[in-house]
């Protein structure tokens, strides 16, 4: 097995996770990221999807709704505003998410005519939750919001 | 001289009210330590977020870019004071010490001739603050169907907060809370959550703040993304305090008051028993001095 660092995911509420992995892959503004041991120093927010975390005991996938990583070369702690294991996951959550990202969606059209950057990031952010749904194999059906 | 009757009914109401102040008691020291487990949960992202927002802020500083959150709309004319209580009373001096710690520093603020903006969380905060600075009052934030503080509370309470602070309605923010130290001492506390503060750091975390970090994106968009959660944090911090705080001095107090009903059930036993043993004198004198008027 290669090196190995130190994982931590938080959530203000909790720990949601803290153990050894080899690597971790995680969902950046600017594209996804793996971290490796010895990784250099970083800080990069985070869109919401999917932590996916290749740990001591097998590999395991977190989601995350935004927050940000901060990478050293010892280990990454992945602060996010709400992160569930992928089996706590649920429809109900998952509803809830999408309502509160069309929601925004549809403020940022309201509040900015001719600015399209707010709606834009907006509705990119209700993407990224749909793609978040489907990759843990919930229907993102908006059809009911 | 107090009547026998009477005193076996305080006795027993007395009685009663014990009961019910040492059930309070109990109940709150369940919920004290409910509370100080999800403060201590809380704890590790709080210090996570300031470290790296603290880095951040430094490493922006004052640059005419920064953001307001940061740096300030650059005058300091209109504060707002987001007073943290609780929603039922019975918890001692609590709600009362943290009323007096806001309303000493809106004195100092009016002398100085700024103007104060008012927003309550929790019903007996309203209720103190109303009586003399009702004027200023422009939000309440009612809690009483929130039985655990969820993060959700938090930021809602945020957005409130930044949506006025988007539309220019004040310029600096604090928040009033008690802070938890023991379940006897609560220390009522200020704290500016806009622009935002960071503490200082010590020598160890001074020498780890010397690695250079990358950013993605850019330093500043970081901040901005993140200076609105950091006050999400810092008020969800300080509702958990607040909750832990709210308990500890319900418990305190109930413990004070079973023990002084417990002392007055002992005082008025005695009284009712020296009273009764007088009546029995009494009637023992009546008794004899009546046989001796019929021999003499």
């Amino acid at each position: 097995m290669a090196d190995l660092m130190q994982f931590d995911l938080v959530s203000p509420e909790r720990r949601v996770a803290s153990y050894k992995a080899s690597a971790v892959k995680v969902p950046g503004t600017e594209g996804d990221m793996t971290a490796m041991p010895n990784h250099a120093p970083l800080i990069t927010t985070l869109r919401p999807g999917v932590v996916h975390v290749d740990g001591e005991n097998g590999s395991d996938e977190f989601v995350v709704t935004g927050g940000f990583a901060q990478i050293t070369d010892e280990g990454i702690s992945v602060l996010a505003e709400e992160s569930y294991h992928r089996d706590e996951m649920s429809q109900e959550i998952l509803d809830r998410m999408l309502a509160d990202a069309a929601e925004k969606q549809r403020k940022a059209v309201e509040a900015s005519h001719n600015d399209p950057g707010p709606a834009d990031d907006a509705a990119k952010l209700l993407a990224d939750m749909m793609a978040m749904g489907s990759h843990v194999g919930l229907s993102a059906d908006q059809s009911n919001l | 001289m107090a009547n026998l009757k009477d005193l076996k009914n305080r006795i027993s109401s007395v009685k009663s009210t014990r009961k019910i102040t040492k059930a309070m008691q109990m109940v709150a020291a369940a919920k004290l330590r409910r509370a100080q487990e999800a403060a201590e949960n809380a704890r590790p992202y709080a210090r996570k977020f300031d470290e790296v927002v603290g880095q951040l802020a430094r490493s922006v500083g004052d640059s005419d870019t920064a953001p307001t959150l940061l740096r300030g709309t650059g005058q300091e004319e209109t504060f707002l004071l987001i007073v943290m209580t609780s929603e039922k009373g019975l918890c001692g001096g609590f709600n009362a010490n943290i009323a007096k710690k806001a309303t000493r520093r809106i004195k100092a603020l009016k002398d100085e001739g700024k103007t104060v903006k008012i927003i309550t969380v929790g019903k007996k905060g309203r209720a103190a603050m109303r009586r003399t600075y009702g004027d200023m009052m422009i939000d309440h934030v009612d809690m009483s169907d929130v039985k655990r503080v969820g993060y959700g509370d938090a930021q809602e309470i945020a957005r409130n907060v930044l949506d006025r602070f988007d539309e220019g309605e004040f310029d600096v923010a604090n928040i009033y809370y008690g802070e938890f130290e023991n379940a006897m001492t609560q220390i009522p506390t200020e704290q500016q959550i806009i622009p935002a503060t960071f503490e200082e750091k010590d020598e160890d975390e001074k020498a780890q703040a010397g690695t250079v970090y990358e950013y993605e994106p850019s330093e500043e968009e970081i901040l901005r993304d993140l200076l609105p959660k950091g006050v999400a944090t810092q008020i969800f911090a300080a509702l958990l305090e607040n909750a832990a705080s709210e308990q500890g001095a319900r418990m305190t107090a109930m413990d004070n008051a079973t023990r002084n009903a417990d002392d007055m059930v002992d005082d008025l036993n005695r009284e009712y028993n020296r009273t009764r043993q007088s009546v029995i004198t009494n009637e023992l004198i009546e008794i004899i001095s009546g046989a001796e008027a019929l021999n003499g």
